[in-house]
């Protein structure tokens, strides 16, 4: 059903120059818009697709692998027609033909063209500012020549303590290096930070071991050939094996001024994005808007959308500026700013200080408004004071508590009925049929009504996936005080609170609770610490609700996913190694082999997934088990875990005579992309080549059955104790719509279903329809949940068997404490 | 009765992970000491009264863990399985002396099964 003929209109030609953030955001706005109006050709300078810039820091450190800050690998352009030319940077714009050239001598046409350079790091042109091992920290090649030198030890000096710096700085230190860090001013990251914040921040990087010297004004870079020492104007020396000048970054405007385009600081835009030449727009670092720059990524998202507006027809569209806000991308150093806190007449500073704690928030208030927040050790509240202060709301009544942040004192605290009071009329509370607070108080007030019931069949609000039912009841509580008689009651999560699992999941988003002892202690749970049913229940909905944020509590897990191998009834365990799509090798089969003979592992079967299970392995022998099958370069099955276990295939068109497409690759790659995830229960999918469904992917979680025209995804099947067939969900064509439905109905799940409810009974609960219009429907919402999916992935694929394997996580695990007697 | 008692030293309170267990190996097998979120320590029998379950692998809450093979939730102060279900895991004399934690297994006293079903 979601297959539709293009109609054969001529197209207009879309040229972008700039494959980065800002380009590549604004061609999938306009994709979501108007995806067949334009042929597009996209020319990038790099050598990679379009990758997160923001995340080179942790890339940097080590935290992140260059794949996993891919925003959009090359098969996105594919599935979207866009033709993609890295590494060949655009020369020259030949306005009057419609044309750019390329460095490699290619020139395309254009009716539209999207500039969106970026910007290059400013390098201070003291003496030795061009010999080798001097470099800026913008992109990947940076980056590598970072690591590069850091694999070699020695001395790194970081030119610059602001944002970029600190965090090139912690990188390199976290790599091994001994860094020092030359700031001109006398505060750190003065722009975002105040003294005390500061000298905070100055303080916690020192104990890192990272040298600060501030008021540091170099004067010349020493060496050679090669970079040896650097001189400051006070005649110090100090020695480097490695230079990065991060001071700062300036508009890339070459290729603008080149073509003859108004140009202040940067290429000057309007507020519809368009440069003085109608027929071209620009976006992101590179431009100047009512006298701005912006270096952030918030503001060329703004950009993009409204660039991406323009170019599919609108007129309205207008950007009109970005009040904007940073953090630090420091591992373990918390820090926000936001707007202006360099104070001034009729301002007022509401600070808080916890020296011992190492939190500092300072709040500077305006004839009631937020002007500025810095906030230092505890930034949990920075979104919140954000959003008042781009809202310009009034802070009069909770100024008395302001500081402590929005989980303190009256407003909406522990009570949920007073957190949706307080929610605006334009609040929406129905996300699945759009239905806000308005609607749904004005449609009980006016139409008399007095039960959920009556409400769903009003206003559809909680009539779709159900999750809002609690707010709705509130506000029927709220608008009809004694009048309301309550609903039956539905079943408790479990004996420790009243509340259900769909309230508590809510009131974890709507009351901002990130740990599991916030949960209990908002929501008034009656046990100390909880159960084993809702604490593994809890430690699931905080892991998927704030990806990369919580801290996994293993404490509240099961035994199977602490240790990550399955308990047996003799308090062995069995161990499933991964293997991708089920293809394995000899040598995987071999290290197989020799891991059984080594540790005397009594049973190896296949399982009904196509993986090798290895029974009765004694849990001290774990680690020993783990290294030597990683060592043969094989990750755990996870075949513990209520998450993904296997993907299941047949062969099909590579070896089978009636193979339609190649379901081997395709489980390969969707194993690839799915593993690692944490999902309310377990989860297979299976690829089978051709109708006669020999991976048997109609009774999976979702199955993918592939036929000559494309492939059918059927959802919602399960081959355990009650027998379910799938649905079928939808017909695609390409491998990258499989892909995309995967990752969206895999987050449609993690949102959504109840802890410990695979799929099958959530569909029924749910509804096909319901899931069709959220996955198939609604193609920005499904491309909104796949990116959400795949951002979770980026904090969740780490292999668990290594990290214990090596002794860095849980050791106390597998050791006795003790032996006596 | 401590007087009666030799106290046996195994670790210190801060190598039991809170919420969790370490086992201690002994000549009666294997006593699973636990941790409670308000920093008891208790000690029993590893093993569930039910199916011999290894109740150190358990999730502990409040002062109870729950046996990992089939969820019988056993009480950690007396090693009896908490309602409907009967049984008891041998628990052993512990307490905690400056932060060292001292098992006093002499005085250890077996468990007895339950009623098998499962």
């Amino acid at each position: 059903m979601s297959t539709h003929t293009n109609p054969p209109t001529p197209r207009e030609r879309l040229v972008v120059v700039g494959n980065g953030m800002a380009g590549i955001r604004t061609l999938e706005e306009l994709l979501a818009k108007a995806p067949d109006r334009y042929d597009i050709t996209v020319f990038g300078a790099e050598p990679h697709p379009n990758y997160n810039r923001i995340m080179l820091s942790p890339v940097l450190a080590g935290e992140k692998t260059f794949e996993q800050i891919v925003l959009n690998g090359r098969d996105w352009y594919e599935a979207n027609g866009i033709r993609l030319l890295t590494g060949d940077r655009v020369e020259v714009i030949d306005r009057a033909n419609c044309t750019v050239t390329a460095i490699s001598g290619l020139t395309v046409p254009y009716d539209k063209l999207l500039i969106a350079t970026g910007s290059t790091p400013v390098i201070i042109p003291v003496p030795g500012s061009t010999l080798t091992g001097v470099v800026g920290f913008r992109d990947l090649a940076d980056v590598d020549t970072m690591l590069e030198a850091a694999a070699r030890g020695g001395r790194a000096v970081v030119i610059g303590g602001g944002l970029l710096g600190l965090e090139a700085a912690n990188g390199l230190k976290v790599k091994g290096m001994d860094v020092t860090v030359l700031h001109l001013m006398d505060t750190l990251m003065e722009r975002q930070l105040d003294r005390s914040a500061g000298a905070l921040l100055r303080h916690e990087l020192e104990r890192r071991g990272i040298t600060v010297l501030t008021g540091a004004d170099t004067a010349e870079i020493v060496g050679s050939e090669k970079v040896s020492a650097v001189r400051l104007k006070n005649g110090q020396e100090l020695p480097a094996d490695l230079v990065v000048m991060a001071v700062g970054i300036r508009p890339n405007t070459t290729l603008g001024k080149a073509a003859g385009l108004a140009c202040g600081r940067g290429i000057q835009v309007d507020d519809a994005m368009t440069t003085s030449d109608p027929a071209i727009l620009s976006v992101g670092e590179c431009v100047e808007h009512r006298g701005q720059t912006y270096g952030l990524v918030a503001p060329l998202f703004e950009m993009a959308k409204v660039a991406a507006a323009r170019l599919a027809g609108s007129a309205e569209a207008a950007y009109t500026g970005s009040v904007t806000s940073t953090k630090l991308k420091v591992t373990g150093v918390d820090v926000f700013s936001a707007g202006d806190f360099t104070g001034g007449k009729d301002c007022e500073d509401i600070v808080f200080r916890d020296a011992a704690r190492g939190v500092y928030k300072r709040v500077v208030v305006k004839e009631n408004r937020i002007l500025g927040a810095v906030l230092y050790g505890d930034t949990k509240d920075g979104g919140w004071y954000f959003q008042m202060l781009k809202d310009g709301t009034e802070v009069a009544p909770v100024r008395d508590t302001l500081i402590f942040g929005q989980s303190f004192g009256g407003e909406g605290a522990a009570n949920p009925k007073a957190a949706v009071a307080a929610l605006p009329d334009s609040a929406e509370i129905c996300g699945c049929n759009g239905v806000c607070k308005g609607t749904i108080v004005t449609a009980i007030t006016e139409k008399g009504l007095s039960s959920l019931d009556e409400v769903r069949a009003h206003t559809k609000a909680s009539a779709s996936c159900g999750s809002c039912t609690g707010q709705v009841e509130q506000l029927l509580a709220l608008t009809l005080g004694d009048g309301y008689a309550g609903e039956a009651k539905a079943k408790p999560m479990c004996k420790c609170t009243d509340r259900t699992h769909d309230e508590v999941r809510r009131a974890i988003t709507a009351l901002d609770l990130k740990t599991i002892p916030d949960v209990m202690q908002r929501l008034e749970w009656r046990t100390p610490d909880g159960c084993h049913h809702c604490r593994p229940a809890l430690n699931y909905y905080l892991l998927c609700e704030w990806p990369g944020e919580y801290k996994d509590d293993s404490r509240s897990r099961y035994i199977n996913e602490r240790v990550h191998a399955n308990i047996q009834k003799d308090g062995t365990y069995s161990v499933v190694p991964r293997m991708w799509g089920g293809l394995t090798s000899a040598k995987e089969l071999r290290a197989i082999a020799d891991v059984v003979d080594k540790f005397a592992i009594p049973t190896v079967k296949v399982t009904g997934g196509q993986r090798i299970d290895l029974f009765g392995v004694k849990k001290e022998d774990l680690p020993a088990v783990w290294a030597d099958l990683n060592a043969a370069g094989m990750v755990s099955g996870h075949a513990y875990a209520k998450g993904l276990r296997t993907v299941k295939t047949c062969v099909g068109s590579e070896w089978c005579r009636f193979g339609t497409q190649d379901s081997t690759g395709l489980g390969v790659k969707l194993e690839r992309m799915t593993w690692g995830t944490w999902t309310p229960h377990k989860v297979k999918l299976a690829v089978s080549g051709c109708p006669r469904n020999c991976a048997e992917a109609t009774i999976k979680d979702l199955g993918v059955v592939c036929v000559d025209s494309g492939y059918e995804l059927h959802v919602g099947g399960n081959g355990g104790m009650h027998v379910r067939a799938c649905d079928l969900l939808v017909k695609v064509e390409t491998e990258a719509e499989v892909l995309e439905y995967t990752g969206a109905y895999m987050q449609l799940y993690r949102e959504e279903a109840r802890y410990l409810e695979r799929t099958a009974p959530w569909v029924e609960r749910v509804g096909l329809d319901h899931i069709r219009r959220r996955l198939v429907d609604d193609a920005e919402g499904r491309a909104a949940l796949n990116a959400r999916f795949l951002f979770s992935q980026s904090f969740s694929q780490d292999d668990p068997w290594a990290e214990r394997a090596n002794g860095s996580v849980d050791r106390h695990e597998f050791a006795p404490l003790a032996q006596v007697g | 009765m401590d007087q009666s008692i030799s106290w046996i030293t195994v670790g210190s309170v801060e190598d039991i992970p809170r919420q969790g267990s370490r086992v201690v190996r002994t000549g009666f097998g294997d006593i699973a000491l636990f941790r409670t979120v308000a920093d008891e320590v208790y000690a029993l029998e590893d093993r569930c009264p039910h199916a011999g379950g290894p109740l150190s692998q358990g999730i502990v809450h409040g002062a109870r863990v729950t046996c990992p093979l089939h969820s019988w939730v056993i009480d950690l102060a007396s090693g009896e399985a908490v309602g409907p279900d009967e049984g008891c895991a041998g628990h052993c004399p512990v307490r905690v002396v400056d932060g060292a934690v001292q098992l006093g297994l002499a005085a250890f006293r077996p468990g007895r099964g339950g009623c098998g079903h499962g």
